[in-house]
Formats: structure tokens, C-alpha cells, sequence
């Protein structure tokens, strides 16, 4: 289910210099803010959560899937370079496959490693906030990096429908309405993240459970589902 | 032996129709897919190469049916007409990357650098190739498996005359191998120069299949209209009209000029010239008034 071809073409692809730049900026901002913080409050634990909750696992990870899940495949398709690809002998699951192991390792790294950094440079890992945001940060990795590929393959607009998925229905509908929150990559992984953590500073709407199945279900269904859009992706004509 | 079979192929677009029917069959050796642009040539080999699902009817490759089919791809070579490739990967990566994901290695790739003369410039990154050597490393990307089957379409265009020539060349050669070679082009100089064996689309339609000189002499035998304006219109007019290569003659008030239909066009090109000179007439313009593809195509669908 892996093809290191495909994987090699699409690390070079993410990691072209202007996207690696997109990629960048938010993480770059993220520790900006942390060494400020800190220079200007001391290390304060509630201070500490509120950054790393509120704009590193609510804005930062959902935005760098977008750009990973949906860079892995929807410029090929839309150019059409994803031929190469396509007329090949190789298992279109496996093409999703590989590539959403890419999203995912280039997600977790431009995410996770940050969230790490800035939770250290904030209060030092104090009540293991620093590990447990990263831990949500590794988390939802997984399942945007697979939500975000699938869009790609669906429509040319995978970037619009998943920012406004990330900034509209995550931050703002998960801020204003108590169900959408069930509904949230975030809160799952922040279910997962208050298992790791001892004091009271992480906490979810959804019990781990179900957290744990949400999660599952939708990257295994994405990712099934981009196999079969791949399957019988048309490449129509310029005409 | 590779035979493609297109069967009684419909594809529909919404209420658009870009094939409408086509049955036909690609052995061995070079065909040419002539058509105008729109005709819908892209769409069917984009179904020949089982990227497009037929709305009705089947494509197979020797019995074996191209759509969803990955494994149809080990005999299939493949150079689309889209530029776009993987531009930030210097040539001779893309190729290797191709035979890689043929479960081959550098040794075809290379191998097939060489088939289209392009080892010289394959350390180069692709988003500085020209578009000549972009369609060269697409075509080697195309023959790192050595398919039996090679779709190429409209590879000519862009292309300067040199590389025209070569890539023609190795089309021929691919075609004398015993490959089946299928291009599709709306230019008939270049269906004419490579391929013997052509099909002829026009709008969605299956118009002519068969040898190239029996289509080409359909096509150059059709009434020719031209528009003549001279210093003395009547008067050639009534000396053109004697002839019997010419069918029909209108003077256009409003033009201040001839309307002439000609039958036999060799006969007709030579006799212009003699009348006029003959009568003391000079020629003041003489321009083909049909002479766009579409209307070669369409009288030929007629015929």
C-alpha cells in the first residue's frame, strides 16, 4: 500500500520552495508568539494552554492539513501531471495511500514539531501541556491530512472548502454551537490529548471513546473514498 | 500483436455529444486520428487510454477492456497533449521516476533518454525544457515498459520542423517494430507524412477510415471556391466558364468580384493564370474561399 515513487514525487511537490514557505509561516508565527509571551508574562500555565489551544491546535494544524492534504494530490489533478501516475500499473489506493502518508508526515512535522517547541518555550512542558497539545497536534494530523487529501481528489477547489471547514465550521461554529463540536477533528484529538495529561488545563466535549471511533472512521473513509475517486478519476480533454 | 477495438463508443458531456458512435480498429503500424479541433479526438483517446468512461459501448486491448484497468498499463504508453509534468524534477529524474513506478530502473530510463536524443539536456529541470523537449521527454516517459500500444495526442503541435522530423522518424520506426502507434493531429500534412493508415473524425463522428491517398484524393478532388477579383471580370468570367474544370461562376456586385467554383483543382490552377494572360487580364486578387480544415472535413463526411 505504499509506493516510494509516488511518496518521493510528492515530498518534492509539498516541499517546493514556495509551498514549504506557506508551510512555514504559521509554525514561524507560533514560536514568534511563544518566545513573546513569555519574554513579557513569565511562564504561565492557563497563558501556556490558551496559546497552544486556541491558535496552534485550532487554527495552525487544521490550516497546514489544508495546504498538505490537499497539495498532495489537487494540483496534479488539476494540471493534469497526475496522468504520469495514472497510467501506470500501480493500485490507485496505493497512489492515496502513499499520499496520504505523506500529508500526514508533512502535517505532523510542520505542526507537531512547532506546537512542541512553542509548549516548551512557554511554561516547560508544565503540566505536560506542551506534550499533550502535541500529542493533539499528531492526532488530528492523521484524520485532517486524510479529510483534506480526499477534497483534493473531489474538487478543484479542495483549498476554499477547506479553510472555510477549518476557520468556519471548527473555530466558529465550534465556539458558538455545542453539537458542532462533537462533529470536530479538534476535539477529538484534544479527547486524546486530555488522556495524556494530568492537570485540568486540556479538556474535550467528547469522551474518548467516541473520539476514538469518530477518528478512525472518517480517516479510513476518506481515505476509501479518494481510492475510488482516484479509481475513476476523468481526465477529460481540453476540448 | 497489439489490437485496440473501439466499439460502437458513445461519450456525452451533459446534452453534448463529443463521440458519437465510433466503432473502429488499431492494429499494427502508424494510424493518424485526423479531425478539426473539437472534433473529439482528445475524448477518444482519452477513452482508448481508459481515462474516460464510454457513455455506451467498450474500448478493450486485445479482448481486455482498457477502463478501470491499471494493469492494462503494462502495455500502454501514453503521451498526453496537457504540458503540465512534473517541472521541478530535472528531466532524467522524471523519466527514472516513470520506469520506477513500472517497476523498472534507471537502466530503461536512460535507455529511453537516448530513444528521443534528449540525454543532453536531462540534468536540466523541466520548467526550462522548450515545448519540443518537454513532448520528447514525454514521449521517453511514454516508452521507459516499451509498450505495445503508444497514444499520443496532437504531438506534433509546438513542435519546430527538426523535431518534428525526429520525432516522426521515431514514430515510423516504433510503427516498422510491429507497435501500434496511434496520433491524433488536426493538421493533414502531418497525418499524410507519417501515417498510411487513417481515421477521420468530425464532430463526434466517424467520417472516413482507410488509406491516406484514397481520403486525400476525396479531399483535394472536392469543388474548390474561389474568390477572383481582376480588371476585367466578365471577360474571364466568360473564358473560365468554357473550360470544363469549372463548374460555376457568380459575379458579386456588391464585392466587385468572381464567385468560382472549380471541379478539377489541378486543371482550374493552371487555366486561371493562361486566360488571364491570354486576354490581357490582370489578376488582381485570387484567394481560396474554403479552405479552412472544416470545410475539407465536412464535404468529406458528405461524400
Amino acid at each position: 500500500m505504499y509506493d516510494p515513487t509516488v511518496a518521493r514525487l510528492t515530498y518534492r511537490a509539498l516541499l517546493g520552495r514556495r509551498r514549504a514557505l506557506i508551510l512555514s509561516a504559521l509554525p514561524a508565527l507560533l514560536i514568534v508568539l511563544a518566545v513573546a509571551v513569555r519574554a513579557l508574562s513569565g511562564a504561565d500555565d492557563q497563558v501556556a494552554a490558551d496559546l497552544l489551544g486556541g491558535f496552534a491546535l485550532a487554527t495552525m494544524v487544521p490550516i497546514i492539513g489544508v495546504i498538505a492534504g490537499t497539495g498532495a494530490i489537487g494540483p496534479e489533478i488539476d494540471d493534469g501531471s497526475v496522468v504520469y501516475l495514472l497510467a501506470k500499473p500501480v493500485k490507485r489506493p496505493t497512489i492515496i495511500c502513499t499520499k496520504l502518508i505523506v500529508a500526514i508526515a508533512v502535517t505532523m512535522a510542520f505542526s507537531a514539531i512547532p506546537t512542541l517547541l512553542a509548549g516548551l518555550i512557554l511554561n516547560g512542558n508544565g503540566q505536560q501541556i506542551a506534550v499533550a497539545y502535541t500529542v493533539a497536534a499528531l492526532v488530528a494530523s492523521i484524520a485532517y491530512a486524510a479529510m483534506f487529501l480526499l477534497l483534493g481528489t473531489i474538487t478543484r477547489h479542495a483549498v476554499v472548502f477547506g479553510l472555510v471547514y477549518a476557520l468556519v465550521w471548527e473555530a466558529l461554529f465550534g465556539s458558538l454551537v455545542e453539537g458542532a463540536r462533537t462533529l470536530s477533528v479538534q476535539q477529538w484529538a484534544l479527547a486524546v490529548a486530555q488522556k495524556v495529561t494530568d492537570g485540568d488545563l486540556v479538556t474535550s466535549d467528547v469522551g474518548l471513546p467516541t473520539a476514538v471511533i469518530l477518528l478512525t472512521v472518517v480517516t479510513a473513509g476518506a481515505t476509501w473514498f479518494a481510492g475510488q475517486k482516484l479509481r475513476t478519476l476523468k481526465l477529460a480533454g481540453e476540448e | 500483436m497489439t489490437t485496440l477495438n473501439i466499439d460502437h463508443v458513445s461519450r456525452w458531456f451533459g446534452n453534448v455529444v463529443a463521440v458519437n458512435d465510433i466503432t473502429m480498429t488499431i492494429g499494427p503500424g502508424v494510424t493518424g486520428l485526423l479531425g478539426p479541433n473539437g472534433a473529439g479526438k482528445s475524448t477518444l483517446i482519452n477513452m482508448m487510454g481508459g481515462f474516460l468512461a464510454p457513455s455506451t459501448g467498450s474500448v478493450t486491448l486485445d479482448g481486455t477492456p482498457v477502463w478501470r484497468n491499471e494493469q492494462i498499463y503494462k502495455h500502454i504508453g501514453i503521451v498526453p497533449e496537457r504540458e503540465a509534468m512534473y517541472d521541478f524534477l530535472t528531466g532524467r529524474e522524471f523519466v527514472v521516476a516513470n520506469a520506477e513506478l513500472h517497476g523498472l530502473g534507471a537502466k530503461a530510463a536512460q535507455r529511453a533518454l537516448a530513444t528521443v536524443e534528449m540525454e543532453y539536456a536531462q540534468d536540466r529541470k523541466i520548467s526550462t525544457y522548450s515545448k519540443g523537449m518537454r513532448q520528447r521527454v514525454k514521449m521517453a516517459s511514454a516508452l521507459v515498459h516499451e509498450p505495445s500500444l503508444l497514444l499520443l495526442d496532437e504531438p506534433f503541435n509546438g513542435m519546430d520542423p527538426r523535431q518534428r522530423m525526429q520525432l516522426m522518424d521515431l514514430l515510423r520506426r516504433m510503427g516498422d517494430e510491429g507497435r501500434t502507434v496511434l496520433f491524433s493531429s488536426h493538421i493533414l500534412e502531418e497525418v499524410e507524412q507519417l501515417a498510411a493508415h487513417i481515421e477521420v473524425i468530425v464532430a463526434g463522428r466517424h467520417a472516413a477510415s482507410g488509406d491516406f491517398r484514397r481520403i486525400r484524393r476525396l479531399m483535394t478532388d472536392r469543388p474548390h471556391r474561389y474568390l477572383v477579383r481582376s480588371s476585367d471580370d466578365r471577360t474571364l468570367a466568360a473564358a473560365l466558364i468554357a473550360d470544363p474544370s469549372t463548374a460555376g461562376i457568380e459575379v458579386d456586385l456588391a464585392e466587385g468580384a468572381l464567385r468560382i467554383q472549380a471541379v478539377d483543382f489541378g486543371r482550374f490552377t493552371a487555366l486561371l493564370p493562361r486566360v488571364a494572360r491570354d486576354h490581357g487580364i490582370r489578376l488582381l486578387t485570387v484567394s481560396p474561399s474554403d479552405e479552412s480544415l472544416e470545410s475539407v472535413f465536412s464535404y468529406l463526411v458528405a461524400a
